[in-house]
């Protein structure tokens, strides 16, 4: 029978299959952790007497509260948030009594979860991949099966290698045609989230397809699955290429030598078979696609850079949505005052979006009072992106260049929006209070982000671009 | 976890659409490594003011909201941010069931492991309970039916699995633990295919 990528993976993962009285139970391939979702799972395990079965498979990472200062990283200075400080060292404590590999604070590779998984070459085609986080959606950008789970679930995978799942149902977005120039991989999921809605992927696992997304790089490909779950689907998957295999060979835990040509081979079956039906299906038209920016407060409250906001008579929430951001139905986008630009998270913030970002950056200046805070997505980022001279640009040009970490796309670390503060970000979620509490936050692609951090206001990249 | 059966109670109406697990518990307070005593910051944002008093027209601070165990919201609640601190805070705080049209998947599912029962109904019934703040309803789990005042029954579904682990106030893990021989025997067979994370 013809199956759809995510069958195929589902199917190679049944240890037990569904019945009507029980989920199936479902083997998982990589664990990704970190601090801020797995210390009650690590409380379970030592409750009930409990190892991690497979800590081969399991792998941690500390990102979300963790500081971006280089001095509370490197330089001897305690991290100054005490409640994060306890849980960082919480989890390093877990991590090494329950022999969990670790890059700590001071490593070298750390960095996102959902960075770090595909740059070490951990996250590969046809895996089953589940983190306490749902951006886990992220990696499905390389044909695994990748999705959240809660922590109660994080303590059923440290102890069983397993979760007892329903399957899911399948949405296909076919996308074709060329995006046009300024026009990036967010400003294209921020187009599908606002023609399918922020429920409208509820209860099943989207494949992206199509010419535009075969043309994607991995990084957009990552952009893409990443907000996935912004459209309410449990995971996003693209099926594994030659974009694929190219940007996974002699990655370190990537299969080396004749291992890894024995798995391309295997990885090459991971599509979806013709005549494989899927139980939805959206076709989204990518050359009528503009730079997208968000309005409201939530992710499927966009527009076009150069648009305006929506009129909604005798819609409540609505109302309350646009007073909240302090804006007004019918105004023009382009032009609003900014307050804060932040590059990062791990929806925007690998190496392409540096340089994308870089690109508007070069021989201009932040606008005088915008703050610009630019975080790399891992310290392995960081490097390669100071390799390329990019740190000079953005210092030139005025912006805030940090170590890698969540950072200010949920404010956890410290580093927040004030009250009453418009934000352009490169983030995923622009919900009250995210970035911090009465922040208003406007997401956008890096580009928008960095033409909105130069004019001080919300501003069509494509202005600013040669 | 608490078994839930038969909850009899008012219900506190929250009629906005799309509230997000960041609204039910901000990112400030992840930082705790426990699970409890989260209800004192469940929807901290629009219950407190910046000093930390509580605001009176916010419905949770109104003393007809006292002691309500079933929560009406709008559409889509949950989702967002998949923390469990979301559910930990709403049944910290009394709550034994939400009730919408659509809720969020990952926030549907942790809501299940923690004795906080989702209850999907149709658009009329959700209208009718928005409608009604207040309104005395039964959620009867062994037969999967929310009753309302005027002695309309209204079915709603329940996964088969959780709504045994509900009834009965057990978790999965030890279900899944028994499961080791299945899963050991899985391991041997597919050992060869598996790429550890260690290089």
């Amino acid at each position: 029978m013809a199956k759809t990528l995510f069958e195929k993976v589902w199917d190679l993962h049944q240890v037990v299959p569904e019945t009507a009285d029980t989920p199936a139970v479902l083997f998982i391939d990589l664990h990704l952790t970190h601090e801020v979702t797995s210390p009650q799972a690590f409380t379970l395990l030592r409750e009930q007497g409990l190892p991690v079965r497979r800590t081969d498979l399991t792998f941690a990472t500390m990102d979300h509260s963790t500081p971006t200062t280089t001095d509370q990283i490197f330089g001897g200075v305690p991290i100054k948030l005490a409640s994060a400080r306890g849980q960082v060292e919480q989890f390093a404590r877990n991590c090494a009594e329950f022999n969990v590999e670790l890059l700590g604070l001071q490593n070298e590779k750390r960095g996102i979860v959902h960075i770090i998984g595909p740059e070490m070459g951990l996250t590969q085609p046809g895996k089953t991949i589940v983190c306490g986080d749902s951006h886990t959606s992220t990696h499905g950008a390389f044909g695994a099966l990748a999705f959240g789970i809660g922590s109660t679930e994080v303590g059923h995978v440290f102890a069983t290698q397993c979760l007892l799942q329903r399957k899911a149902k399948t949405m296909a977005i076919n996308v074709e045609g060329a995006l046009a120039p300024g026009v990036t991989a967010k400003d294209l999921i921020l187009a599908i989230i606002h023609e399918v809605g922020v429920s409208g992927g509820t209860g099943h696992v989207i494949e992206y397809r199509g010419s535009t997304i075969r043309a994607l790089s991995m990084e957009e490909r990552m952009t893409v699955c990443n907000m996935s779950i912004e459209a309410g689907a449990r995971a996003g998957m693209i099926a594994p290429d030659d974009t694929t295999f190219a940007y996974l060979e002699g990655r370190e835990r990537a299969p080396q030598g004749a291992a890894w040509t024995t798995a391309v081979a295997g990885w090459r079956e991971l599509v979806t078979d013709e005549g494989a039906t899927f139980d939805r299906e959206v076709q989204i038209d990518a050359t009528k696609i503009q730079p997208m920016i968000t309005y409201g407060t939530h992710p499927g409250m966009s527009i076009q850079v150069s648009g305006h906001v929506p009129v909604r008579d005798g819609d409540a929430v609505f109302a309350q949505s646009l007073a909240y951001m302090g804006l007004n139905a019918g105004q023009a986008i382009a032009g609003a005052a900014v307050d804060v630009v932040f590059v990062g998270s791990c929806t925007n913030g690998r190496l392409s979006d540096l340089i994308a970002t870089a690109d508007i950056l070069r021989g201009r200046k932040v606008a005088p009072g915008v703050q610009m805070l630019i975080v790399p997505g891992s310290q392995q980022v960081k490097r390669a992106a100071e390799a390329l001279g990019l740190h000079t640009v953005f210092a030139a040009a005025g912006a805030e260049w940090r170590e890698s970490g969540c950072s200010m796309c949920l404010g956890m670390n410290g580093d927040t929006v004030a009250k009453g503060q418009y934000c352009v970000s490169t983030s995923n979620r622009n919900f009250e209070g995210r970035q911090g509490v009465g922040s208003r936050t406007l997401l956008a692609s890096p580009l928008t982000a960095a033409a909105s951090a130069i004019t001080g206001r919300v501003t069509d990249p494509r202005t600013l671009l040669a | 976890m608490e078994p839930i059966r038969i909850l009899h109670s008012r219900t506190v109406v929250m009629a906005a659409t799309n509230i997000d697990t960041d609204q039910i518990i901000p990112a400030r307070f992840l930082t705790t490594t426990t699970k409890e005593g989260l209800g004192a910051q469940l929807f901290a944002d629009w219950r407190y003011d910046a000093a930390g008093t509580p605001k009176p027209d916010f419905i949770l601070n109104q003393p007809a909201s006292q002691g309500c165990q079933v929560l009406v919201a709008g559409r889509n609640i949950g989702c967002g941010s998949s923390r469990e601190h979301a559910p930990w805070a709403l049944v910290d705080y009394g709550f034994r069931a939400v009730v919408s049209t659509e809720i969020a998947d990952i926030f549907r599912n942790n809501s299940l492991k923690n004795g906080l029962l989702p209850i999907i109904v149709d658009a009329a019934t959700h209208q009718w309970l928005v409608a009604n703040p207040g309104a005395e309803v039964t959620v009867d789990l062994q037969h999967c039916e929310l009753g309302l005042p005027d002695g309309r029954k209204v079915l709603f579904p329940v996964e088969a699995f959780a709504r045994f682990c509900l009834l009965n106030g057990t978790d999965e893990m030890g279900y899944l633990l028994k499961q080791g021989t299945a899963i050991a025997a899985y391991e041997a067979s597919h050992g060869q295919q598996r790429s550890r994370t260690t290089a």
